[in-house]
């Protein structure tokens, strides 16, 4: 240990260039040791290259960082050996069975064959796999080859654990699921760094957020700091019939303030954070005659946020974030 | 419209949460996997997916057997005047092609794997850096010998018999795959810097299938012009199956064997750093 620093992760300024392409261009960034921290931005913002680079997969072109007291570049294996990755892309081997994989990286890891074997094994049952354990991991869901992923991550528990964008392309279930994995490491001490593209997600997880675009960090607090320098949510109304809604604007006006006009010529939102406030505005809608067709209270969006932090929405980005090909959207 | 904030987080019961914290509590750090044994575990992985998919043999074992039937009835007579004659003569060399065309699907399949998420996973693992490589030049290694001895079994079945017998057959096959290993590096370089698998597979044979063809593998160069039979000489290709029928037939030259060993360890100098700096790269 060369460091009994409290932060986890100490980054200034990286840079990562593609070609022309800045991927990430001059992020720093402070996670404190034990605390899951979540990096949010829309495709191609430059998060999973800040977290491959931090991961020591990529050199950066500019800035230096420190993990768990290490650099990333001249103390490369050290950083190896105390965090570990789960990509975007499940980083598990679909040509073998799910008991193969864990087997193979515990392996790899120093486990003589018979413990490589009981510890495959307790993972599997701790992950819900047991019953597919000599399947292929090609036949596997989404949820399972995710769950699999998270196992061979913690085949020996990491001090850091990078998660990026663990919860893309699964259904709700398997979603909360590994948000649950995620909470129970933490819990037992894992410093976690999770890129993702959803509000909801880093909401749910996270004790710090770094919003990310373009290469850098626009704006960072805790979600609640977020969200509030936001506007904290909004009410979202869709009406029967598009001509009542001038009145429904002016009625939402008095109400709540700051009315937003969607595209669809039937629907409006209004910034509120309070449901009771909603709930009255809502009243006092159908009270004044105004048909509604249905209504929500919703957390701003990933591109609310944007386009309040930058004044354009979080369009993706396109090019650059990541060199390796995107095939699988798992099933 | 509405994002949805307020899914029920029950999706793991009381049970699977104490499974899980058990799970993460059980898992001291062993010490740390020697090269050797990473490379042995990568070499495993090979195995395991030759295992699973069987049918990835068929290529290195209908290919040559295609190519022994092929060479000795069709152009034996033409070529040596009977098929006998030139079943001793083809066989040591069809040997020699069959093995190091299948150098070229360690290119492929290293630039399959870089196509998928597990890579990363590997990369960051705290290993030696060319233990993923050596390893799976090792798993490599067992394929050019399952292509080896199908040749020689059907050589023996029709009607070869290597006057150096088993002892014989076993040094050159061994000489063959150490030449392979070597080689293989300079397709897992390939492997690394094509953007597809077909890439890879196209470009290798546009190497090696010429390089094999140049070679005495099927012909005597004296036959040939004088510019090519010279290039044939110095072709290692050549020396490689010189020597592999020398020592099958018990006549080896020590100076053949030295040539080959000492390409394949040139090969390996060169492109082994350079594959494993690639990788770590990438």
């Amino acid at each position: 240990m060369t460091s009994n620093s409290t932060l986890a992760i100490e980054a200034t300024g990286l840079v990562k260039a593609f070609g022309d392409t800045r991927a990430v261009d001059g992020v720093d960034l402070s996670v404190r040791r034990g605390s899951v921290y979540g990096v949010l931005g829309p495709n191609g913002a430059g998060k999973t290259t800040t977290i491959r680079m931090l991961a020591t997969l990529l050199r950066p072109d500019g800035g230096s960082a420190q993990v768990l007291g290490h650099d990333i570049v001249s103390e490369a294996d050290a950083v190896r050996s105390r965090v570990t990755l789960t990509g975007q892309l499940a980083s598990v081997d679909e040509d073998l069975t799910g008991r193969e994989n864990l087997v193979l990286i515990a392996r790899l890891l120093g486990f003589k064959r018979a413990e490589a074997r009981v510890r495959a094994d307790d993972l599997l049952e701790a992950f819900g796999i047991a019953d597919a354990a000599s399947r292929l991991v090609k036949n596997y869901s989404g949820g399972m080859r995710r769950r699999l992923d998270v196992a061979a991550s913690i085949v020996v528990t990491p001090e850091l654990m990078f998660l990026d964008e663990p919860t893309t392309g699964l259904d709700p279930r398997s979603r909360n699921q590994v948000w649950d994995i995620v909470r129970t490491l933490v819990a037992e001490g894992t410093t976690i760094l999770l890129c993702t593209q959803y509000l909801d997600e880093a909401d749910q997880l996270a004790d710090g957020i770094a919003v990310i675009d373009h290469g850098r960090v626009i704006a960072e607090g805790t979600p609640a700091q977020l969200k509030a320098s936001v506007g904290s949510g909004a009410l979202h109304v869709r009406l029967l019939d598009p001509e009542q809604r001038r009145e429904a604007e002016s009625v939402l006006a008095r109400e709540l303030g700051s009315v937003h006009l969607e595209p669809d010529p039937a629907a409006l939102s209004a910034g509120c954070a309070d449901a009771d406030r909603a709930a009255a505005a809502v009243a006092e809608l159908a009270g004044s005659g105004v048909r509604i067709a249905d209504f929500s209270l919703g957390q701003p969006t990933l591109d609310e946020v944007f386009l309040a932090l930058t004044g354009h929405p979080a369009e993706d980005q396109a090019a650059g974030d990541d060199p390796t090909p995107r095939e699988e959207q798992a099933a | 419209m509405s994002t949805n904030p307020t899914t029920p987080a029950l999706s793991t019961s009381p049970e699977e949460a104490a499974a899980l914290r058990k799970a993460l509590a059980s898992s001291p750090r062993p010490p740390r996997a020697s090269a050797a044994s990473a490379a042995l575990t990568f070499g495993w992985r090979g195995m395991l997916k030759v295992k699973h998919v069987p049918e990835q043999l068929l290529d290195v074992t209908i290919t040559p057997v295609m190519f022994v039937l092929m060479f000795t009835y069709l152009f034996g007579g033409a070529i040596a005047g009977s098929t006998g004659d030139y079943l001793d003569y083809i066989l040591p060399g069809i040997l020699v092609m069959s093995v190091l065309f299948t150098t070229v699907y360690s290119g492929v399949a290293l630039n399959t794997d870089l196509t998928r998420g597990v890579v990363d996973r590997f990369r960051s693992l705290p290993i030696s850096r060319p233990a993923p490589l050596v390893g799976a030049l090792l798993g490599d290694s067992v394929r050019y010998l399952v292509a080896g001895t199908v040749i020689v079994v059907l050589g023996v079945v029709l009607g070869y018999r290597p006057g150096a017998g088993v002892g014989g057959v076993v040094a050159a096959l061994a000489l063959v795959i150490v030449f392979a290993f070597g080689l293989s590096w300079v397709f897992t370089t390939l492997g690394l810097l094509m953007r597809s698998p077909n890439a890879v597979m196209n470009a290798g044979f546009m190497g090696i299938f010429p390089l094999t063809f140049l070679s005495n593998v099927f012909v005597d160069p004296e036959t040939l012009p004088r510019a090519l039979e010279a290039f044939v000489n110095v072709n290692p290709i050549s020396i490689l199956a010189t020597a592999s029928r020398g020592l099958m037939e018990g006549n080896a030259e020590a100076w053949d064997i030295a040539i080959v060993l000492g390409t394949a360890a040139a090969l390996t100098a060169v492109f082994a750093p350079l594959t494993t700096r690639l990788y770590s790269r990438h």
